[in-house]
């Protein structure tokens, strides 16, 4: 292949997902704190939901969300907050001036750590399906395709926005992500339907990407879901699919923003470098 | 044919953050610059000269306030697109990359931001590892190098993308003696063996200047003040004398300052040793037997007393009036 425009971006995103493929391999250590430790907490709504006579479903529900927790903590740790950790260690530079799109860095990120945490969150659903002897039926595997993927590339392309806004914000990244965590995981539903937020609270909620992909997956895997659902699958998939573009585009205007704001006031490296 | 880097009354002035009541810093007062395609050129000057500052701008990290730089004849504002195809940048002490990564894997990863076909890539690592001697260490990860490995390493990334301009901020910078040679006879090497590409270096040694660039700036508060070869900048100090003297440790040298005839001076306190280096620029050799006389009066002994050939650092405390240090 000539080095045209697309070949050295695509190789751009195969170089900056490899650290993250190649990480999992090299850091078994994962196992532990990426499987094992999320099923503590599922584990807890899964007795507090037992002892309080749920449907038999909630425990899916939780488990399924559980599972989803490894892909908003991925987009928060990993993409939202990885070039304010970037310019801390010097990368930032290099990838500036390097002659590639930046958001082809923030695409290989994005598919490394896909791969990474679709991973661990396989793990932890398999680990919580055989620890409570959960019943999946999967009608439509096409649509649970297409409802994961839309969900990811909308919710990976929030994570390429934020990380922009991050650098602008010019905070501590660590003390943003923290704030976005617990309460996300409230207003997604990652523990029990967000139809049960009312109607609003579950609309406003929508807005982060995991809570309709969550909602959907949900009616695809549990056959007594739709009672709990918030909306129809095929309309969580038309708002994931517009969503992923909104982001996307959202995201290339707003590392765009970040680049010439950051060269004219100097905030892409560190001051001693 | 087209300098590798111009720049026209270039200026860079840093805004102080609102209600920070900080000053106003222009690190860079309308620099112009002129640097030729296949040029070994060096940028000297002390901490907050300027040196980093342009070399932000011209690898296009940083907007100029006013003024224009063009690298390889494209501008830096207007066709940085062009500039990154073109360039790459290594600073001195450098932590790039990723610890998890093994030495070869590093480089091969940010020889993938420029579109290297990855087994041309990983064949020029391996050639280049084995100029730098690192061969053996291309399997292990980059958290277990040593400093001068490292940096090595970071030497490697930035010319394994075969750039045309190659910014080289401090690059041997607490490296030691092998690491900082090795690196220094790849640079020279570089440039002699492709007459069409370019280095622009910032060092602190003026050794190392005078060894390698074939033109060397001197900067100070922004500005350019002598840009010449090493040869000539050395002969305009030649109408001076320089002196150094070491002498038993002093504790008041300030009076050389005012002596006739001194142009410039410095001095530095070796306690170990007790010794006092004293080193004069003087406009002729008058005023020698009178700092003898000080040296005397004041207690020392002298312990050696030298007239020498101008160095880059007599020239660099002439324009600047201190050394680096």
């Amino acid at each position: 292949m000539t080095d045209t425009w697309m070949v050295r971006n695509l190789r751009a995103v195969r170089g900056r997902a490899y650290p993250r493929v190649i990480g999992l391999m090299r850091e078994p250590s994962w196992m532990i704190y990426g499987t094992v430790l999320p099923l503590f907490s599922i584990t807890a709504y899964v007795y507090v939901y037992k002892f309080i006579g749920a449907k038999p479903e909630f425990v899916g529900y939780v488990v399924l969300g559980g599972a989803m927790t490894a892909f908003w903590l991925n987009v928060l740790w990993s993409m939202a907050a990885q070039l304010y950790w970037e310019k801390e260690t010097g990368n930032l530079q290099l990838y500036m001036i390097a002659p590639i799109s930046r958001m082809s860095l923030l695409a290989g990120m994005a598919v490394g750590g896909l791969f990474e945490t679709t991973t661990r969150a396989a793990s932890t659903l398999a680990l919580g399906v055989f620890a409570f002897g959960i019943v999946l039926t999967l009608t439509d595997p096409l649509m649970l395709v297409l409802v994961f993927l839309a969900t990811m590339v909308a919710l990976y392309g929030m994570g390429m926005m934020f990380a922009s806004l991050y650098l602008l914000f010019g905070r501590e990244a660590y003390h943003m992500s923290n704030l976005l965590m617990e309460p996300v995981y409230f207003a997604s539903g990652f523990y029990f339907p967000v139809r049960y937020l009312g109607f609003w609270t579950a609309l406003g909620a929508s807005i982060i990407p995991i809570t309709l992909g969550l909602d959907a997956m949900r009616q695809l895997f549990f056959e007594g879901a739709p009672g709990d659902a918030f909306l129809p699958v095929q309309t969580e998939l038309a708002v994931l699919a517009t969503l992923s573009v909104v982001f996307i585009v959202l995201a290339k205007f707003s590392l765009d923003y970040m680049e010439k704001l950051g060269k004219s006031t100097g905030r892409l490296t560190l001051r001693w470098q | 044919m087209k300098p590798a880097v111009e720049t026209k009354s270039l200026t860079r002035v840093f805004e102080p953050k609102r209600k920070s009541g900080g000053k106003t810093v222009t690190a860079l007062g309308g620099v112009d610059l002129r640097i030729e395609q296949g040029e070994l050129f060096g940028l000297m000057g002390p901490n907050g000269a300027g040196k980093t500052t342009l070399l932000k701008i011209l690898s296009t990290l940083l907007l100029p306030t006013s003024g224009k730089a063009y690298v390889a004849g494209f501008d830096v504002e207007k066709d940085y697109h062009a500039v990154r195809k073109r360039i790459n940048m290594v600073s001195g002490g450098e932590i790039s990359g990723y610890g998890l990564l093994t030495v070869k894997e590093n480089l091969w990863m940010f020889s993938q931001f420029y579109g290297i076909k990855s087994q041309v890539a990983k064949d020029r690592i391996d050639s280049m590892l084995g100029t730098f001697g690192l061969l053996d260490k291309k399997n292990e990860k980059v958290r277990a190098l040593s400093t001068g490995q490292r940096q090595k390493m970071n030497i490697i990334r930035g010319f394994v993308t075969d750039p045309d301009i190659i910014f080289l901020d401090e690059p041997t910078l607490g490296l030691d003696v092998n690491a900082s040679r090795v690196i220094r006879e790849y640079i020279v090497d570089w440039v002699e063996k492709q007459p069409e590409k370019t280095v622009l270096l910032t060092t602190h040694y003026m050794a190392e200047a005078d060894e390698l660039c074939d033109r060397i700036a001197v900067i100070d508060g922004g500005m350019i003040l002598a840009c010449d070869t090493p040869g000539n900048l050395k002969r305009t100090v030649r109408m001076d004398t320089t002196m150094s003297l070491d002498v038993t440790l002093m504790r008041d040298t300030t009076r050389f300052g005012s002596f006739k005839g001194v142009g410039k001076f410095t001095s530095h306190d070796d306690s170990e040793k007790g010794v006092t280096h004293l080193r004069f620029v003087l406009e002729d050799e008058s005023p020698v037997s009178d700092i003898v006389s000080e040296v005397l009066r004041s207690g020392s002994r002298i312990l050696s007393l030298q007239k020498s050939e101008p160095t880059l650092e007599d020239v660099f405390i002439k324009m600047v009036g201190k050394g680096l240090d």
